[in-house]
């Protein structure tokens, strides 16, 4: 990444056009922005946090917790200090409420597109939402990258996908009259199947073995409405569309007897789940190491003075993918940030057990 | 030991020595075979380690247990043999072990 001043056309730099700048509703101007609501990027506000620094957090999942809640919300972690068993979720609880005194604010179900420097130092954020951060400092703590809904293994779905093939439902008017295929067998599947089933002409569910995960209310619902005639249920995979120009008109699957019928559908909507993928994070221009971002062990900044990265996204030799030391990463790199959010500001090195000041921040004394 | 063999999606073989007590995830990962994600680190989370096993080690490998039935919902192309390799523990009687991975994870 480079000034503004210094062009635009250094390599992999993400730079706005006037355009994008012009469409940006709001702009929120913040001291760091996290990139990331993890638990190294909840642990990061909470040592922010006692050092003054207020934090706005952008995550790409609709809920904080990363992985620990996405992943595995209900698994247990052993390697946690001090806990010598906790869940995911557990887990992702306590560093909401450890961080709650800081009022971080989460943007959720967004993901960052791209980061400038501004002139005088400071960063612009943009999300794929058309959300504007003006930061002094930014905190990667991104993970394993951001999760993005798995894709079927279709020959030639990506023709269709954004036309006829979604992977979330943003407006449901835009499945009114339409034969819908729905494919899988969790609450989003059923959900979806049941909030379209009345505005679709046509509504079809798939999965690959007659037992449902979700929950049983939506399953029952579900079956009523497929005894009643008003839903198809159907066994089996999507093995290929057939369609025009990314528009569907049918589907061609076989169900579990090795039969494969044509399934006139004009809208599918695939829930398999979510994948990591590393994301745009590797067009920031940043220094990397096989996909990670490269960071010094005193501060976790990046190449980009003022950039900091913490948690499994960095690179340093010695690197352990742990949460711990996700934790001890944002102790030292918060005290680093620190200078560069208030240059002017001595930091004190202080306990939380003995210091009135930590404690009156943290709403205990 | 056990000798494990894994087929990577286009075809190259990979056997593997594997220790008792691991799983034919951590192998695979352990070796490098390509295929095999494991992002979830073998949590039974993410159904990024799937296989095919061979069937005639199907027996010997025996049924997923309700978890990992509905996380291989997540997998692609699940096939009646598909299971996922974090959950397939080395023993003694898997000795020879053959399994396939597909081609992509997702």
């Amino acid at each position: 990444m480079q000034a503004p001043s210094e062009g635009l056309n250094h390599a992999g730099l993400f730079m706005f056009t006037e355009v994008q700048r012009s469409i940006m509703s709001e702009i929120i101007e913040t001291d760091v922005v996290i990139i990331g609501a993890g638990p190294v990027g909840l642990f990061a506000v909470f040592e922010l946090g006692l050092l003054d620094i207020r934090c706005h957090l952008i995550d790409i999942l609709d809920k904080p917790g990363g992985q620990c809640a996405e992943l595995y919300p209900e698994k247990p972690i052993y390697d946690i200090p001090g806990f010598p068993i906790i869940t995911g979720q557990g887990l992702t609880d306590n560093l909401l409420a450890q961080a709650k005194p800081f009022a971080p604010t989460f943007h959720l179900g967004e993901m960052v597109a791209g980061i400038e420097r501004l002139e005088d130092n400071r960063f612009r954020v943009i999300t794929d939402n058309d959300k504007a951060f003006i930061a002094k400092a930014i905190v990667i703590a991104a993970g394993g990258g951001s999760f993005q809904p798995k894709r079927p293994p279709v020959p030639g779905i990506d023709v269709y996908e954004g036309k006829s093939v979604h992977y979330s439902v943003r407006k449901m008017e835009a499945f009114r009259d339409h034969d819908i295929l729905i494919v899988g067998g969790g609450d989003s599947a059923l959900d979806w199947t049941l909030n379209l089933q009345p505005l679709a002409k046509s509504v079809t569910l798939m999965h690959r073995r007659d037992a449902f995960r979700a929950a049983p209310d939506s399953v029952n619902k579900m079956r009523a409405l497929a005894e009643a005639g008003q839903l198809k249920l159907v066994f089996g995979q999507v093995t290929g569309l057939e369609g025009d120009d990314g528009h569907m008109t049918h589907a061609v699957i076989v169900d579990n007897d090795n039969q494969e019928h044509r399934l006139p559908a004009t809208r599918m909507l695939p829930f398999f789940g979510l994948t990591m993928k590393l994301g745009p994070i590797a067009e920031w221009g940043l220094n990397l190491h096989e996909n990670l971002i490269k960071v010094d062990t005193e501060k976790f900044e990046t190449s980009e003075p003022g950039i900091f990265s913490i948690g499994d996204i960095n690179w340093y030799p010695g690197k352990l993918k742990l949460i711990l030391s996700g934790f001890h990463e944002a102790a030292l790199m918060a005290q680093a940030a620190s200078r560069v959010v208030n240059p002017d500001k001595k930091v004190l090195f202080q306990y939380t057990t003995s210091s009135t000041s930590l404690q009156k921040k943290l709403g205990v004394a | 030991m056990a000798k494990i063999t894994y087929i990577a999606f286009d075809g190259t073989v990979y056997d593997i020595e594997a220790r008792e007590g691991t799983t034919v995830m951590e192998n695979a990962v352990r070796n490098s075979v390509p295929g095999i994600e494991a992002e979830c680190g073998g949590a039974c989370a993410c159904a990024t380690c799937h296989v095919y096993v061979d069937p005639d080690w199907v027996e010997a490998t025996g049924e997923p247990q309700p978890m990992e039935e509905d996380m291989l919902d997540f997998a692609q192309d699940v096939q009646p043999n598909s299971r996922l390799s974090c959950q397939i523990r080395v023993t003694a009687a898997l000795d020879g072990l053959i399994v396939r991975v597909p081609e992509s994870q997702g």
